[in-house]
């Protein structure tokens, strides 16, 4: 599968934060999941969208990065407790790294994540920032 | 008529101060400032572009708008900074805001008011009873070339208007445009930045058209500027639109709410949008507002819109342009051109 099927089959995802929520025990999943591991065939899962707010849970900051992210190093990528409970990596963005804190609180926001050199497909989807 | 269902803006958080660029060049930054009557701009950051401002701006008019997406049945997107040359922005946006697919969409190019078309075509379409609401969005991220004048004001914002005639908080009473073929401003294919005609871009073409425009509202609309609460126009500089205010017989009261250029330098397409929004932000119910977009080429469209009661239910559901404006850190002329890409990496 290419990188633009890929990044393409996963638009409502990377876009809308589009989640599963089994419909059995409550659990949250992003990704989305076909079956709820705890449930098995007892639960049933349904689309959830996830409004986009939570706290940081753990972050790292990124010195040395691929040459393709050279340009906005040092960055913070951090692991997101959302309000649904599903847990979501992306990069932390207009911030210093010395800025962020374990706890503080962050919401969505629509960036570009990669793009394949300068004539190939712009993959866009969420990334997060520090709420004020 | 159809009216403003929704609003909502983006501007970018990062600044650079025009005394900062003029150090660069070895120019006098107090002359320019005074001159331009602009002393920031907004700088996107590395990671964003007209996409991801027009997706911001049009989630913050979802907002206001609270209606089901999939109502909306066309989006519009006007911009002079497309991030693709052949694949349409207003596909990203639809699919972003949750209202694809049973829609039509399309990019509008008209240097500075393609988003002021884009309203216009959405009016249209919803007074015409083709679609029930249509999303407008002027946005771009402007390009000056390192050292040429217009580094002193390009800057990246962008504003959305979910258009429709139910639930209003804004009523359109009319439109008017003016169009000429003037090329004052221009870029070919391929170019990475415009040229421009000095001297020639201010009263055979911004002048002449932003006021005609105003005028020809005026006569249809059978007002004068005393009519008008507040007044915006395009805003190239913070220089042309105090003169054309002025020359249309409108105080300082009336149009500094709308006046951004000189904080956030000139969004482009996003200009008048974001004036027109920013007036929004403080508006009541029952002022008169006229909005005058500006795009070489060259073009004006002109509003006359008043606000309903409404209007004070929505204002505070998403943020407003002066949350945008105080959201802001600065960064020197290093960083500025490696986030613009005016460095060439090994
Ligand atoms: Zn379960």
């Amino acid at each position: 599968m290419s990188d633009t099927v890929r990044a393409w089959r996963h638009i409502p995802q990377r876009y809308n934060l589009m989640g599963s929520k089994c419909t059995q025990c409550g659990t949250v999943f992003f990704p989305q999941r076909i079956i709820c591991p705890e449930c098995r065939r007892k639960g049933q899962l349904e689309d959830l969208k996830l409004k986009g707010e939570g706290k940081i849970y753990t972050y790292s900051v990124i010195t040395t990065p691929t040459d393709e992210f050279k340009e906005i190093a040092p960055y913070v990528v951090a692991i997101i407790e959302l309000e649904e409970g599903a847990k979501v990596t992306a990069q932390i963005v207009d911030c210093d790294p010395e800025e962020v804190e374990i706890g503080d609180e962050v919401e969505m926001v629509f960036r570009r994540i990669r793009e394949e050199g300068d004539d190939g497909v712009i993959s866009y989807g969420f990334k997060f920032k520090l709420k004020k | 008529m159809a009216g403003i269902v929704g609003y909502g803006v983006y501007v970018p958080s990062y600044r650079i101060k025009v005394e900062e660029i003029a150090r660069v060049w070895g120019d006098d930054p107090k002359a320019i400032s005074r001159g331009l009557v602009v002393t920031e701009k907004s700088v996107p950051a590395p990671d964003e572009d007209t996409a991801t401002i027009s997706v911001e701006a049009a989630r913050n008019a979802m907002k206001r708008a609270i209606i089901d997406p999939k109502k909306i049945g066309a989006v519009y997107v006007g911009s002079e900074s497309h991030p693709y040359a052949v694949k349409p922005t207003a596909t990203i946006v639809a699919e972003a805001v949750d209202a694809a697919p049973e829609l039509t969409a399309a990019d509008m190019e008209f240097a500075c008011k393609a988003g002021t078309a884009g309203m216009q075509a959405c009016m249209g379409m919803v007074d015409s009873g083709m679609i029930e609401y249509g999303l407008a969005v002027g946005a771009d991220t402007a390009q000056g070339a390192p050292g040429d004048a217009l580094e002193y004001t390009a800057s990246a914002g962008g504003a959305a208007y979910v258009i429709g005639n139910k639930d209003t908080i804004a009523d359109i009473e009319s439109t008017y445009s003016f169009t000429t073929d003037t090329p004052d401003f221009y870029r070919r294919e391929g170019m990475p930045y415009p040229s421009h005609g000095g001297r020639f871009t201010g009263e055979p073409a911004y002048f002449k058209h932003v006021l005609s425009a105003a005028k020809g509202m005026f006569d249809k609309m059978g007002t004068n500027a005393s009519d008008y609460d507040y007044a915006v126009f395009h805003q190239p500089n913070g220089k042309f639109y105090l003169k054309a205010a002025k020359k249309l017989g409108f105080n300082k009261e009336q149009v500094e709410y709308g006046l951004l250029t000189p904080v956030i330098g000139n969004t482009y397409s996003g200009a008048t949008p974001l004036g027109l929004a920013a007036i929004l932000d403080e508006a009541k119910a029952g002022d008169r507002i006229l909005a005058v977009s500006y795009g070489s080429g060259a073009g004006s469209d002109a509003f006359s819109i008043t606000v309903n009661d409404k209007i004070e239910e929505k204002q505070d559901l998403a943020p407003k342009v002066q949350d945008m404006i105080k959201n802001k850190r600065y960064v020197d002329y290093a960083v500025y051109a490696k986030f613009k890409d005016k460095i060439k990496m090994a």
